[in-house]
């Protein structure tokens, strides 16, 4: 028996390590995230760096966001017609498309393209920032780099996500309309009264709700990675991989929870 | 760029140096790794005035010690004291005000490649708010220090490494701060950009009377610092000391990288030259500490081939 402690000894050890190592990343991130909020609050605020984080986000998302929306709204129509088609139920289209958009296509593939497109910019930005000691040297005149870098960047996101959910969701609509129109011969006027009445205020409390939660995950995901960065060059590209994979899956992951609880609260 | 609400610096304990104190004091530093010690047990003073010249290989813990100054790292045992403070254990905010009254030049500039290089130079002026017309006065003014005012419009990425060395110099010195740290400032430099950073940091020590704790690998910045200074009546560098026999004894003149157009011998001095004095890593310790000429006399073997090394 003693042999046997003494074997197990040196993975009970490691596997301790490691899990000490993984809640002090996450007890990290807390507090990290924590300051870039509690930044919000008090002076000095970089106004301009905020603006200039918003339009890289919010107006540099915009070609893909419209694109995709169109698209899966377009796709949404296709695959959701021919089942409608059997029970000669095909005006049920604009019902399913903007149910689905709205309350969960729209804001989980708008984040998702988000996080591909601006956690990797903003992992890889912050990430070259601190190999090359420009983050430091932030500190080192006597600025705050979190306040300076961070608390722009998470005040953006959360503004500009829940705007591009609503564009995409919208171009959506129209995207659906116009496959529904020409495959199902579908009015505008019968789609989009459907389309509209299955909307209730509930569906659009949730719509709205999750971009603010999943641009808070994905930007604060993404400076954590960035200014965190260990190990030159290779350590930037493992950030800014880790910033797209960990903010994705921890999105989709609390998307469940939260469509839970909306679910629950509106009596769904 | 400029912040919203933050109020003009106000006077803080950082303001005036402690009389008769050291301006920076190690107290029995440790710092280790996962391989092992790297500071063990630092403990040296640096005086108002004075400029201590960090000597070491590579790895020895020049640039750890120069982050521990100002507090962008903190010791795992013993104490730095800054200006009177104890700022091992500061927290961050207090930090950030105290690294206000410090200059730090880093070992590659790490210059703001995001923006040009004036808005890199003015970024601290920005921060504290100050007047746009005295900003602009100011860069201009420490650009044409350091000989870049040409290229105040340029980005980071448009300059050589010498160039973005001196952009840095001025970022850390428009503010003109009473102590400045220089963490290696001509690594990687050719010699005559060599020359050229060392000559600016006499410049500064000797016309704006800067304190200054220098990190480098080159014997030849140490002694280029120790025997030769700024002289603000002519603006030319001379030698520092008459000796002839100590002249004869250090390092050739092409080798201490000082501009031999601007080299004259003086015998009188024409304002107080601070002490230079050098400081020898090895192995997580102190091996040396004392006058550039000691350090030449030394007849410790690894210190001279320490010298060797450099010939």
């Amino acid at each position: 028996m003693p042999e046997e402690n003494e074997t197990l000894q040196p993975v009970v050890s490691a596997l301790a390590e490691g899990i000490k190592r993984q809640v002090q990343v996450v007890q990290d991130y807390a507090e990290l995230s924590f300051q870039s909020l509690a930044d919000v609050f008090t002076p000095p605020h970089y106004w301009a760096d905020t603006l200039e984080q918003m339009d890289i986000i919010g107006v540099g998302s915009l070609p893909i966001i419209v694109l995709t929306g169109f698209f899966i709204g377009g796709v949404l129509v296709l695959q959701t017609a021919s089942q409608f088609e059997r029970f000669g139920e095909t005006a049920l289209t604009g019902d399913a498309v903007a149910l689905a958009l709205v309350r969960e296509l729209g804001p989980a593939i708008t984040a998702l393209l988000v996080a591909g497109r601006n956690a990797s910019g903003i992992a890889s930005e912050l990430g070259s920032m601190v190999v090359t000691e420009q983050v430091d040297a932030m500190r080192a005149l006597g600025t705050d780099p979190i306040r300076k870098l961070m608390t722009p960047r998470v005040i953006a996101t959360v503004l500009m996500l829940p705007l591009l959910t609503a564009v995409s969701d919208f171009v959506g609509l129209v995207g659906g309309f116009l496959v529904a129109y020409f495959t199902l011969r579908l009015g505008p006027v019968q789609f989009w009264t459907r389309a509209i009445h299955a909307l209730d205020f509930g569906d659009l409390v949730q719509g709205l709700m999750k971009p603010f939660i999943f641009a808070f995950i994905i930007s604060t995901v993404a400076c954590f990675m960035g200014l965190r960065v260990k190990g030159g060059t290779q350590g930037v590209g493992r950030a800014t991989t880790s910033a797209v994979v960990v903010s994705s899956v921890i999105l989709l992951v609390v998307d469940t929870f939260i469509t839970r609880i909306l679910l629950w609260a509106f009596n769904k | 760029m400029t912040p919203v609400g933050r109020p003009a610096a106000p006077p803080d304990q950082f303001s005036e140096p402690v009389p008769g104190a050291p301006l920076v004091s190690f107290k029995d530093i440790r710092v280790g790794f996962d391989s092992g010690d790297v500071l063990n047990g630092i403990t040296f003073d640096v005086w108002p005035g004075e400029t201590k010249i960090l000597l070491g290989e590579g790895g020895s813990g020049k640039t750890l010690l120069m982050k521990l100054a100002a507090g962008l790292l903190r010791p795992d045992a013993g104490n730095v004291i800054v200006m009177g403070q104890d700022i091992s254990d500061m927290p961050e905010k207090d930090l950030l005000n105290f690294r206000r009254h410090i200059g730090f030049v880093f070992q590659e500039g790490a210059l703001f490649d995001s923006m040009t290089v004036a808005d890199n130079v003015s970024f601290r002026l920005d921060e504290e708010k100050v007047d746009e017309a005295e900003i602009e006065t100011r860069v201009r003014e420490a650009l044409r220090f350091v000989e870049m005012e040409p290229s105040m419009e340029k980005y980071p990425g448009e300059l050589s490494g010498g160039m973005r060395r001196r952009v840095s110099i001025a970022r850390a010195l428009v503010d003109r701060p009473p102590l400045v740290f220089y963490d290696s400032p001509t690594a990687g430099l050719d010699p005559v950009t060599c020359q050229t950073i060392i000559t600016l940091i006499l410049r500064g020590r000797d016309s704006q009377g800067v304190t200054s704790l220098l990190a480098t690998q080159r014997v030849q910045d140490a002694f280029g610092l120790a025997n030769f200074r700024f002289d603000k009546t002519t603006g030319h560098i001379v030698r520092d000391s008459p000796n002839e026999a100590r002249a004869a004894r250090i390092p050739a003149r092409e080798s201490l990288g000082i501009e031999e157009q601007h080299l004259k011998e003086s015998d009188a001095r024409s304002s107080p030259v601070p002490p230079t004095n050098v400081l020898v890593l090895r192995g997580g310790k102190i091996y040396f500490e004392g006058a550039a000429d000691e350090l030449l006399h030394s007849s410790d073997e690894y210190l001279k081939a320490f010298l060797a090394s450099a010939e």
